[in-house]
């Protein structure tokens, strides 16, 4: 317990400070509530003109858009602000003076930032989509509740895997930071793959047949894809037990990676001025 | 063995640079000059438990590189440095541990939590357990005078409180050894006579290590036993401060206010530095000239209505120590 301690109170102590940021949240809300209406619409609008068979329908597509904006705050684009401040001043210096492994310190307290954020923001979009939207006579476009009991404990299990997942990737644009000293360079690469591999901009159920396989084991797809289709009962039984197994192992893999990396990171550090 | 063991230390950074101007920044496109800058040219010494050192330097003469490499948080280029038996860098985790370390242009408090639960995190991260904790806590609080701030978040502080709160934050795990640099950068006068004060106590009363870095000689006169000077990487001097001022600049200043106009002097050895109406300033070795036959010979010629005596200033000392020395920065 006492090793664990550390990494515990930073976890804390950054959630808390992340709950109080209430305009940040309630601001983050508004764009999302109008870009989740523009996207419920581009799919009513693609749907009504096609009449292929379509992988998902109108109303899990409609459902898998209101997730996304719900849980956007949890999409690993850019690096902890936190972090892309220290290094620029030099800070990081102070992070080297504790006790602790640096790279669980700031995995730490990436997971605290990444959850701390999303935590208002879905719980304001679940109110939003399942009963504001259906209130001003658009039922048809409100986010459904989970298919079945089994999915909906899959799914909650599938979000925690998730901000681990996610706070693993954030890491890389930490360390692709620390690497460049600017965060600049490491969200410009990751933004195109976290937005079309993860299912963000497309579900990737919409993709080409032969790319299935590919995207349903690459590790982006645990940021949205997966965990969106356990929730409608896309992904059920042992699928969706692949699929969280999935997400675990590239955590895992990350993790191990990213702390490598820091090592070497750390050894070749320089920090000038007094 | 020292509790401090630093030999042949160097540390070499690699900068890039390139010419001024359009043509300058298109032909760095193309290739990149690199320059090796060398930080530390090879520096040793050692430290006693209990020990308070003071390193002083022109900016750029690698005081800080120093503080860093002793504290884990660089590795050097090459040469061996034990603190307690351990490497910093390699064993860093359990060295930084047992030291605390205060740069005093940073901040390692979380600009948005309340100073106390600054202090409850860094409880938590060095593992402290929470009656040494509260001892130290009320220690602290008492010595720098923090009762009325520990609720208000760092960013709102003054300079000088949150100076006050590094400090103590970074004692709160009670370490053996404290490292500061530049720990009274900025503050005000009686800001600066705290940290002195709460220095000088650690050092006296519980025996912690200390090296301090500073630009304000008063720090070092009021504090340092001992002195390093260090310029372009190499180590000037290491001796007491005294000894340093004896040996660097032993000269004299004799003012004087003369009834009427100040006259001309031609006296060996003696060097008139200004005159102004009626008031002249003297230089002169005491070694050669003996300050009372000086005085003597002046009151016995001329109508003196007053003068004192001045050893020159220690910014004074140290500046012409480092200009001996080549030392100043490029």
């Amino acid at each position: 317990m006492m090793r664990i301690r550390p990494y515990l109170t930073v976890f804390r102590m950054r959630f808390a400070l992340m709950l109080q940021y209430r305009a940040a949240a309630l601001a983050g809300f508004g764009t999302q509530c109008w870009w989740g209406f523009i996207k419920v619409m581009v799919f009513a609008a693609f749907f009504r003109s096609s009449i292929a068979h379509q992988p998902m329908s109108l109303a899990q597509s409609i459902t898998y858009v209101w997730l996304g904006q719900a849980f956007l705050a949890l999409l690993p684009w850019t690096a902890d602000p936190d972090i892309a401040e220290m290094v620029r001043t030099g800070n990081v210096a102070y992070d080297r003076l504790r006790p602790l492994d640096t790279y669980f310190f700031w995995y730490a307290r990436a997971m605290a930032w990444m959850a701390a954020r999303a935590l208002p923001r879905c719980a304001m979009m679940f109110a939003f989509a399942c009963l504001v939207v259906p209130l001003l006579g658009m039922g048809a476009w409100r986010l459904r509740m989970p298919s079945s009991l089994e999915s909906a404990a899959l799914f909650a299990a599938a979000m925690a895997a998730e901000v681990l997942l996610s706070s693993a990737l954030v890491m890389i644009v930490n360390l692709g930071c620390v690497v460049t000293l600017s965060d600049r360079g490491a969200t410009t690469l990751m933004v195109p793959f976290v937005l079309v591999l993860s299912g963000s901009i497309v579900p990737l159920p919409f993709f080409p047949n032969w790319m299935q396989p590919f995207l349903f084991f690459q590790p982006f797809a645990g940021l949205v894809d997966i965990p969106y289709r356990i929730y409608f009962g896309g992904l059920t039984g042992w699928i969706a037990i692949a699929g969280l197994a999935q997400m675990l192992a590239w955590t895992i893999v990350l993790v191990l990676g990213g702390h490598r990396t820091m090592s070497a990171a750390m050894n070749r550090l320089q920090v000038q001025g007094s | 063995m020292p509790q401090i063991l630093v030999q042949e230390l160097s540390k070499s950074y690699l900068v890039s640079e390139r010419e001024a101007g359009t043509w300058g920044a298109a032909k760095g496109l193309l290739r990149r000059r690199r320059r090796v800058i060398e930080a530390l040219k090879g520096i040793s010494f050692s430290l006693e438990r209990g020990e308070l050192l003071g390193f002083i330097g022109p900016n750029g003469a690698g005081k800080s590189t120093t503080i860093k490499i002793l504290s884990g948080i660089l590795r050097p280029s090459s040469g061996r440095c034990e603190i307690r038996g351990l490497v910093p860098w390699r064993d860093r985790i359990r060295h930084v541990a047992g030291i605390g370390v205060v740069f005093g242009q940073r901040s390692q408090l979380w600009w948005d939590l309340p100073v106390i639960e600054g202090f409850e995190l860094l409880r938590d991260i060095y593992r402290v357990e929470d009656a040494d904790y509260r001892k130290s806590l009320d220690a602290m609080v008492s010595l720098m005078r923090l009762e009325r701030i520990l609720d208000q978040p760092v960013r709102q502080l003054s300079l000088g409180q949150r100076m006050r709160c590094e400090i103590a934050a970074a004692m709160l795990h009670r370490p053996a050894i404290l490292f500061l640099d530049e720990p009274t950068i900025g503050l005000d006068a009686p800001s600066k006579l705290a940290v002195r004060e709460f220095v000088a106590s650690l050092n006296r009363d519980a025996g912690v290590t200390v090296i301090l870095t500073t630009h304000d000689m008063h720090d070092i006169e009021a504090l340092a036993q001992r002195v390093i000077v260090i310029g372009n990487g190499v180590i000037l001097a290491d001796t007491s401060f005294e000894r340093l001022r004896a040996e660097v600049l032993t000269e004299r200043r004799l003012f004087i206010d003369f009834a009427g106009e100040a006259p001309a002097l031609e006296i060996p050895n003696v060097r008139v530095r200004g005159r102004e109406g009626n008031s002249i300033e003297l230089a002169f070795d005491p070694r050669q000239v003996p300050a009372p036959e000086l005085i003597g010979r002046l009151t016995a010629k001329y109508d003196l209505l007053d003068f004192h005596l001045e050893q020159p200033r220690i910014e004074e000392v140290i500046a012409h120590f480092y200009n001996l020395h080549g030392a100043t920065e490029a």
